[in-house]
Protein backbone atom coordinates (compact mmCIF):
# COMPACT_ATOMS: atom_id res chain seq x y z
CA UNK A 1 0.00 0.00 0.00
CA UNK A 2 2.63 2.46 1.08
CA UNK A 3 4.51 1.70 -2.09
CA UNK A 4 1.55 2.61 -4.33
CA UNK A 5 0.91 5.71 -2.25
CA UNK A 6 4.51 6.79 -2.85
CA UNK A 7 4.13 6.18 -6.57
CA UNK A 8 1.01 8.32 -6.60
CA UNK A 9 2.79 11.17 -4.83
CA UNK A 10 5.65 10.84 -7.29
CA UNK A 11 3.22 10.91 -10.17
CA UNK A 12 1.54 14.03 -8.78
CA UNK A 13 4.90 15.77 -8.47
CA UNK A 14 5.82 14.82 -12.05
CA UNK A 15 2.47 16.09 -13.21
CA UNK A 16 2.91 19.45 -11.52
CA UNK A 17 6.44 19.76 -12.93
CA UNK A 18 5.22 18.98 -16.46
CA UNK A 19 2.41 21.51 -16.25
CA UNK A 20 4.68 24.24 -14.92
CA UNK A 21 7.16 23.51 -17.72
CA UNK A 22 4.37 23.91 -20.31
CA UNK A 23 3.34 27.21 -18.72
CA UNK A 24 6.90 28.45 -18.65
CA UNK A 25 7.55 27.61 -22.31
CA UNK A 26 4.23 29.19 -23.35
CA UNK A 27 5.23 32.44 -21.66
CA UNK A 28 8.71 32.35 -23.20
CA UNK A 29 7.31 31.78 -26.70
CA UNK A 30 4.77 34.60 -26.31
CA UNK A 31 7.37 37.03 -25.00
CA UNK A 32 9.83 36.18 -27.79
CA UNK A 33 7.07 36.71 -30.38
CA UNK A 34 6.13 40.04 -28.81
CA UNK A 35 9.76 41.18 -28.90
CA UNK A 36 9.94 40.17 -32.56
CA UNK A 37 6.82 42.19 -33.31
CA UNK A 38 8.07 45.24 -31.40
CA UNK A 39 11.32 45.06 -33.38
CA UNK A 40 9.30 44.71 -36.59
CA UNK A 41 7.22 47.81 -35.79
CA UNK A 42 10.34 49.74 -34.76
CA UNK A 43 12.11 48.78 -37.97
CA UNK A 44 9.37 50.37 -40.11
CA UNK A 45 10.53 53.86 -39.19
CA UNK A 46 14.24 53.23 -39.58
CA UNK A 47 16.00 54.24 -42.76
CA UNK A 48 19.57 53.33 -41.85
CA UNK A 49 20.41 50.16 -43.74
CA UNK A 50 23.04 48.92 -41.28
CA UNK A 51 20.74 49.38 -38.28
CA UNK A 52 17.98 47.53 -40.12
CA UNK A 53 20.41 44.70 -40.82
CA UNK A 54 21.35 44.55 -37.13
CA UNK A 55 17.68 44.36 -36.09
CA UNK A 56 17.09 41.63 -38.66
CA UNK A 57 19.99 39.72 -37.12
CA UNK A 58 18.36 39.99 -33.69
CA UNK A 59 15.03 38.80 -35.13
CA UNK A 60 16.74 35.75 -36.65
CA UNK A 61 18.32 34.93 -33.28
CA UNK A 62 14.90 35.22 -31.58
CA UNK A 63 13.45 32.97 -34.30
CA UNK A 64 16.08 30.32 -33.56
CA UNK A 65 15.32 30.61 -29.84
CA UNK A 66 11.62 30.01 -30.50
CA UNK A 67 12.47 27.02 -32.67
CA UNK A 68 14.63 25.65 -29.86
CA UNK A 69 11.87 25.94 -27.25
CA UNK A 70 9.26 24.33 -29.51
CA UNK A 71 11.50 21.40 -30.45
CA UNK A 72 13.09 20.89 -27.03
CA UNK A 73 10.00 21.19 -24.82
CA UNK A 74 6.80 20.94 -26.87
CA UNK A 75 8.20 18.17 -29.04
CA UNK A 76 9.95 16.80 -25.99
CA UNK A 77 13.25 16.22 -27.77
CA UNK A 78 15.26 17.47 -24.80
CA UNK A 79 13.96 14.60 -22.66
CA UNK A 80 14.77 11.90 -25.21
CA UNK A 81 17.79 9.62 -25.23
CA UNK A 82 20.96 11.34 -26.41
CA UNK A 83 21.41 8.98 -29.37
CA UNK A 84 17.98 9.95 -30.67
CA UNK A 85 18.71 13.66 -30.27
CA UNK A 86 21.91 13.22 -32.26
CA UNK A 87 20.27 11.38 -35.16
CA UNK A 88 17.90 14.34 -35.53
CA UNK A 89 20.26 17.24 -34.89
CA UNK A 90 23.41 16.11 -36.72
CA UNK A 91 21.74 15.77 -40.17
CA UNK A 92 20.16 19.19 -39.67
CA UNK A 93 23.67 20.65 -39.46
CA UNK A 94 23.60 20.42 -43.27
CA UNK A 95 21.56 23.60 -43.08
CA UNK A 96 24.66 25.53 -42.02
CA UNK A 97 26.23 24.81 -45.40
CA UNK A 98 22.90 24.95 -47.21
CA UNK A 99 22.01 28.47 -46.05
CA UNK A 100 25.52 29.88 -46.29
CA UNK A 101 26.33 28.52 -49.73
CA UNK A 102 23.05 29.45 -51.37
CA UNK A 103 22.74 32.96 -49.97
CA UNK A 104 26.35 33.60 -50.96
CA UNK A 105 25.54 32.28 -54.42
CA UNK A 106 22.53 34.61 -54.67
CA UNK A 107 24.61 37.62 -53.66
CA UNK A 108 27.32 36.69 -56.11
CA UNK A 109 24.77 36.36 -58.92
CA UNK A 110 23.48 39.86 -58.15
CA UNK A 111 27.02 41.27 -58.31
CA UNK A 112 27.66 39.53 -61.61
CA UNK A 113 24.45 40.86 -63.12
CA UNK A 114 25.04 44.38 -61.86
CA UNK A 115 28.55 44.30 -63.33
CA UNK A 116 27.89 42.68 -66.68
CA UNK A 117 24.16 43.09 -67.43
CA UNK A 118 23.44 46.77 -68.16
CA UNK A 119 19.74 46.01 -68.65
CA UNK A 120 19.45 44.43 -65.19
CA UNK A 121 21.24 47.37 -63.62
CA UNK A 122 19.12 49.95 -65.47
CA UNK A 123 15.89 48.18 -64.62
CA UNK A 124 16.54 48.51 -60.91
CA UNK A 125 16.99 52.27 -61.14
CA UNK A 126 13.89 53.18 -63.20
CA UNK A 127 11.13 54.23 -60.87
CA UNK A 128 7.61 53.25 -61.83
CA UNK A 129 5.03 56.02 -61.90
CA UNK A 130 2.47 55.20 -59.29
CA UNK A 131 -1.20 55.80 -59.91
CA UNK A 132 -3.12 55.38 -56.67
CA UNK A 133 -6.59 53.98 -57.07
CA UNK A 134 -8.81 53.10 -54.17
CA UNK A 135 -10.12 49.85 -55.64
CA UNK A 136 -8.22 47.12 -57.35
CA UNK A 137 -4.96 48.07 -55.68
CA UNK A 138 -2.33 50.24 -57.24
CA UNK A 139 -2.14 50.23 -60.97
CA UNK A 140 1.08 51.45 -62.38
CA UNK A 141 2.69 52.33 -65.65
CA UNK A 142 5.50 49.94 -66.14
CA UNK A 143 8.55 51.52 -67.64
CA UNK A 144 8.89 50.13 -71.17
CA UNK A 145 12.15 48.37 -70.44
CA UNK A 146 10.89 46.69 -67.30
CA UNK A 147 8.03 44.58 -68.63
CA UNK A 148 9.68 41.62 -70.32
CA UNK A 149 13.00 39.93 -70.47
CA UNK B 1 -0.31 -4.78 -5.63
CA UNK B 2 1.36 -6.16 -8.68
CA UNK B 3 5.07 -5.46 -8.69
CA UNK B 4 5.91 -6.76 -12.15
CA UNK B 5 5.90 -3.24 -13.58
CA UNK B 6 8.56 -1.98 -11.22
CA UNK B 7 11.41 -3.75 -13.01
CA UNK B 8 14.25 -1.33 -13.56
CA UNK B 9 15.04 -0.27 -17.14
CA UNK B 10 18.24 -2.32 -17.06
CA UNK B 11 16.27 -5.51 -16.64
CA UNK B 12 13.62 -4.65 -19.18
CA UNK B 13 14.02 -6.57 -22.40
CA UNK B 14 12.42 -4.04 -24.72
CA UNK B 15 11.20 -5.50 -28.02
CA UNK B 16 12.44 -8.85 -26.80
CA UNK B 17 15.94 -8.11 -28.04
CA UNK B 18 18.73 -6.18 -26.44
CA UNK B 19 18.10 -2.79 -24.91
CA UNK B 20 16.33 -0.25 -27.12
CA UNK B 21 18.94 2.29 -28.09
CA UNK B 22 16.45 5.15 -28.52
CA UNK B 23 13.85 4.20 -25.90
CA UNK B 24 10.93 5.37 -28.09
CA UNK B 25 8.24 3.51 -29.91
CA UNK B 26 8.86 2.68 -33.58
CA UNK B 27 6.11 4.93 -34.96
CA UNK B 28 7.30 7.90 -32.97
CA UNK B 29 10.88 7.45 -34.18
CA UNK B 30 9.67 7.28 -37.78
CA UNK B 31 7.57 10.42 -37.21
CA UNK B 32 10.76 12.19 -36.16
CA UNK B 33 12.55 11.08 -39.30
CA UNK B 34 9.62 12.10 -41.46
CA UNK B 35 9.63 15.52 -39.83
CA UNK B 36 13.35 15.81 -40.44
CA UNK B 37 12.81 15.18 -44.15
CA UNK B 38 9.95 17.70 -44.14
CA UNK B 39 12.26 20.21 -42.48
CA UNK B 40 14.58 19.85 -45.47
CA UNK B 41 11.68 20.38 -47.87
CA UNK B 42 10.66 23.62 -46.18
CA UNK B 43 14.30 24.56 -45.74
CA UNK B 44 14.83 24.18 -49.49
CA UNK B 45 11.81 26.38 -50.21
CA UNK B 46 12.88 29.11 -47.84
CA UNK B 47 16.52 29.01 -48.91
CA UNK B 48 15.55 29.32 -52.57
CA UNK B 49 13.44 32.33 -51.58
CA UNK B 50 16.50 33.79 -49.83
CA UNK B 51 18.76 33.05 -52.79
CA UNK B 52 16.43 34.77 -55.26
CA UNK B 53 15.98 37.72 -52.93
CA UNK B 54 19.75 38.04 -52.51
CA UNK B 55 20.23 37.99 -56.28
CA UNK B 56 17.70 40.79 -56.89
CA UNK B 57 18.30 44.51 -56.46
CA UNK B 58 14.85 45.51 -55.18
CA UNK B 59 12.19 43.71 -53.19
CA UNK B 60 8.66 44.72 -52.09
CA UNK B 61 8.28 46.03 -48.57
CA UNK B 62 6.26 43.46 -46.62
CA UNK B 63 4.77 46.21 -44.46
CA UNK B 64 3.16 47.74 -47.53
CA UNK B 65 1.93 44.41 -48.88
CA UNK B 66 0.56 42.77 -45.73
CA UNK B 67 -1.23 45.64 -44.07
CA UNK B 68 -4.91 44.67 -44.10
CA UNK B 69 -7.12 42.86 -41.66
CA UNK B 70 -10.76 41.76 -41.74
CA UNK B 71 -13.42 44.42 -41.22
CA UNK B 72 -10.79 47.15 -41.55
CA UNK B 73 -12.32 50.57 -42.26
CA UNK B 74 -11.54 52.01 -45.68
CA UNK B 75 -8.01 53.35 -45.90
CA UNK B 76 -6.85 52.03 -42.52
CA UNK B 77 -3.56 50.16 -42.82
CA UNK B 78 -2.11 48.11 -40.01
CA UNK B 79 0.99 46.19 -41.02
CA UNK B 80 1.90 43.12 -38.94
CA UNK B 81 -1.36 43.17 -36.97
CA UNK B 82 -3.25 40.40 -38.73
CA UNK B 83 -0.22 38.12 -39.02
CA UNK B 84 0.47 38.54 -35.28
CA UNK B 85 -3.04 37.28 -34.60
CA UNK B 86 -2.36 34.26 -36.83
CA UNK B 87 0.93 33.60 -35.05
CA UNK B 88 -0.67 33.67 -31.62
CA UNK B 89 -3.50 31.40 -32.77
CA UNK B 90 -0.92 28.82 -33.83
CA UNK B 91 1.10 29.15 -30.61
CA UNK B 92 -2.02 28.69 -28.50
CA UNK B 93 -3.11 25.66 -30.50
CA UNK B 94 0.36 24.22 -29.97
CA UNK B 95 -0.05 24.69 -26.22
CA UNK B 96 -3.43 22.94 -26.19
CA UNK B 97 -1.81 20.10 -28.16
CA UNK B 98 0.88 19.74 -25.47
CA UNK B 99 -1.89 19.65 -22.87
CA UNK B 100 -3.68 16.91 -24.84
CA UNK B 101 -0.47 14.84 -24.95
CA UNK B 102 -0.02 15.44 -21.24
CA UNK B 103 -3.59 14.34 -20.52
CA UNK B 104 -2.89 11.24 -22.62
CA UNK B 105 0.05 10.37 -20.37
CA UNK B 106 -2.36 10.39 -17.44
CA UNK B 107 -4.93 8.30 -19.33
CA UNK B 108 -7.29 11.23 -18.87
CA UNK B 109 -9.71 10.75 -21.75
CA UNK B 110 -11.77 13.84 -20.96
CA UNK B 111 -8.66 16.06 -20.95
CA UNK B 112 -7.50 14.61 -24.27
CA UNK B 113 -10.89 15.22 -25.88
CA UNK B 114 -11.18 18.77 -24.57
CA UNK B 115 -7.68 19.80 -25.66
CA UNK B 116 -7.92 18.06 -29.03
CA UNK B 117 -11.12 20.00 -29.74
CA UNK B 118 -9.38 23.26 -28.80
CA UNK B 119 -6.42 22.37 -31.03
CA UNK B 120 -8.70 21.62 -33.96
CA UNK B 121 -10.52 24.93 -33.45
CA UNK B 122 -7.16 26.73 -33.41
CA UNK B 123 -6.13 25.01 -36.63
CA UNK B 124 -9.37 25.90 -38.36
CA UNK B 125 -9.10 29.50 -37.13
CA UNK B 126 -5.59 29.73 -38.56
CA UNK B 127 -6.73 28.32 -41.90
CA UNK B 128 -9.62 30.78 -42.01
CA UNK B 129 -7.23 33.68 -41.42
CA UNK B 130 -4.98 32.43 -44.18
CA UNK B 131 -7.92 31.99 -46.55
CA UNK B 132 -8.99 35.57 -45.85
CA UNK B 133 -5.48 36.88 -46.49
CA UNK B 134 -5.07 34.95 -49.74
CA UNK B 135 -8.47 36.13 -50.92
CA UNK B 136 -7.61 39.71 -50.04
CA UNK B 137 -4.26 39.57 -51.86
CA UNK B 138 -5.92 37.92 -54.85
CA UNK B 139 -8.38 40.80 -55.09
CA UNK B 140 -5.49 43.23 -54.96
CA UNK B 141 -4.20 41.53 -58.08
CA UNK B 142 -1.59 39.25 -56.54
CA UNK B 143 -1.38 35.60 -57.57
CA UNK B 144 1.11 33.16 -59.04
CA UNK B 145 2.55 34.98 -62.03
CA UNK B 146 1.02 38.34 -61.12
CA UNK B 147 2.55 40.93 -58.81
CA UNK B 148 0.81 44.29 -58.39
CA UNK B 149 3.30 45.49 -55.78
CA UNK B 150 6.31 47.66 -56.46
CA UNK B 151 9.70 47.29 -54.87
CA UNK B 152 10.34 49.25 -51.70
CA UNK B 153 12.38 51.79 -53.70
CA UNK B 154 9.59 52.33 -56.26
CA UNK B 155 11.09 50.27 -59.07
CA UNK B 156 9.22 47.51 -60.89
CA UNK B 157 9.13 44.19 -59.08
CA UNK B 158 9.23 40.71 -60.58
CA UNK B 159 6.70 37.96 -59.92
CA UNK B 160 9.23 36.12 -57.76
CA UNK B 161 7.78 37.75 -54.67
CA UNK B 162 4.20 36.54 -55.13
CA UNK B 163 5.27 33.15 -56.52
CA UNK B 164 7.32 32.41 -53.44
CA UNK B 165 4.73 33.82 -51.06
CA UNK B 166 1.84 31.75 -52.40
CA UNK B 167 3.89 28.60 -52.86
CA UNK B 168 5.44 28.59 -49.40
CA UNK B 169 2.46 29.78 -47.36
CA UNK B 170 0.31 27.46 -49.47
CA UNK B 171 2.53 24.49 -48.71
CA UNK B 172 2.48 25.40 -45.04
CA UNK B 173 -1.29 25.91 -45.11
CA UNK B 174 -1.69 22.48 -46.65
CA UNK B 175 0.35 21.06 -43.76
CA UNK B 176 -1.96 22.82 -41.31
CA UNK B 177 -4.93 21.36 -43.16
CA UNK B 178 -3.44 17.84 -42.98
CA UNK B 179 -2.73 18.41 -39.29
CA UNK B 180 -6.35 19.38 -38.65
CA UNK B 181 -7.53 16.25 -40.48
CA UNK B 182 -5.12 14.08 -38.47
CA UNK B 183 -6.26 15.72 -35.24
CA UNK B 184 -9.91 15.13 -36.11
CA UNK B 185 -9.15 11.45 -36.75
CA UNK B 186 -7.34 11.29 -33.38
CA UNK B 187 -10.33 12.92 -31.70
CA UNK B 188 -12.71 10.38 -33.22
CA UNK B 189 -10.42 7.50 -32.19
CA UNK B 190 -10.31 8.90 -28.65
CA UNK B 191 -14.08 9.20 -28.51
CA UNK B 192 -14.36 5.58 -29.73
CA UNK B 193 -12.14 4.51 -26.81
CA UNK B 194 -9.50 3.11 -29.19
CA UNK B 195 -6.66 4.36 -27.02
CA UNK B 196 -8.32 3.25 -23.77
CA UNK B 197 -8.42 -0.26 -25.27
CA UNK B 198 -4.78 -0.06 -26.33
CA UNK B 199 -3.84 1.16 -22.88
CA UNK B 200 -1.85 4.14 -24.14
CA UNK B 201 -2.28 7.43 -26.00
CA UNK B 202 0.92 7.22 -28.08
CA UNK B 203 -0.98 8.15 -31.25
CA UNK B 204 -1.81 11.51 -29.70
CA UNK B 205 1.91 12.06 -29.13
CA UNK B 206 2.70 11.33 -32.77
CA UNK B 207 -0.05 13.63 -34.01
CA UNK B 208 1.28 16.18 -31.51
CA UNK B 209 4.79 15.97 -32.99
CA UNK B 210 3.37 16.71 -36.43
CA UNK B 211 1.27 19.60 -35.12
CA UNK B 212 4.23 21.18 -33.32
CA UNK B 213 6.28 20.86 -36.47
CA UNK B 214 3.62 22.82 -38.37
CA UNK B 215 3.86 25.52 -35.69
CA UNK B 216 7.65 25.41 -35.95
CA UNK B 217 7.55 25.96 -39.71
CA UNK B 218 5.23 28.93 -39.22
CA UNK B 219 7.82 30.47 -36.87
CA UNK B 220 10.21 30.52 -39.82
CA UNK B 221 7.69 31.47 -42.51
CA UNK B 222 6.27 34.28 -40.39
CA UNK B 223 9.70 35.72 -39.60
CA UNK B 224 11.09 35.42 -43.10
CA UNK B 225 8.10 36.72 -45.06
CA UNK B 226 6.61 39.28 -42.71
CA UNK B 227 9.48 40.59 -40.58
CA UNK B 228 12.71 40.37 -42.59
Amino acid sequence: MSHSHNADANHEANNAAAISEIKKVTIILSVLTLIELVLGFWMMGIASESLRLAIKGVIVILMMAKAFYIVAYFMHLKHEVKNLIMTIIVPLLLFVWFIGAFLWDGGSFRNLRNSYDPYFKAQSTIKVEKKESKHGGTTHEVAPAAEKH
Amino acid sequence: MSTTTTASPNEAKLWGGGKSPFNVEYGKLMMWYFLMSDAFTFGAFLISYGTVRFSTNGWPNSNEVFRSFPFAPEGVHAPLVFVSVMTFILIVSSVTMVLAVHAGHNMDKKGVVRNMILTIIGGIAFLSCQAWEWNHLFHEGAWWGRNPFLNADGTASSTNFTNFFFTITGFHGFHVFSGVVINIIMLIMTLMDKFEQRGHYLMIEKAGLYWHFVDLVWVFVFTIFYLL
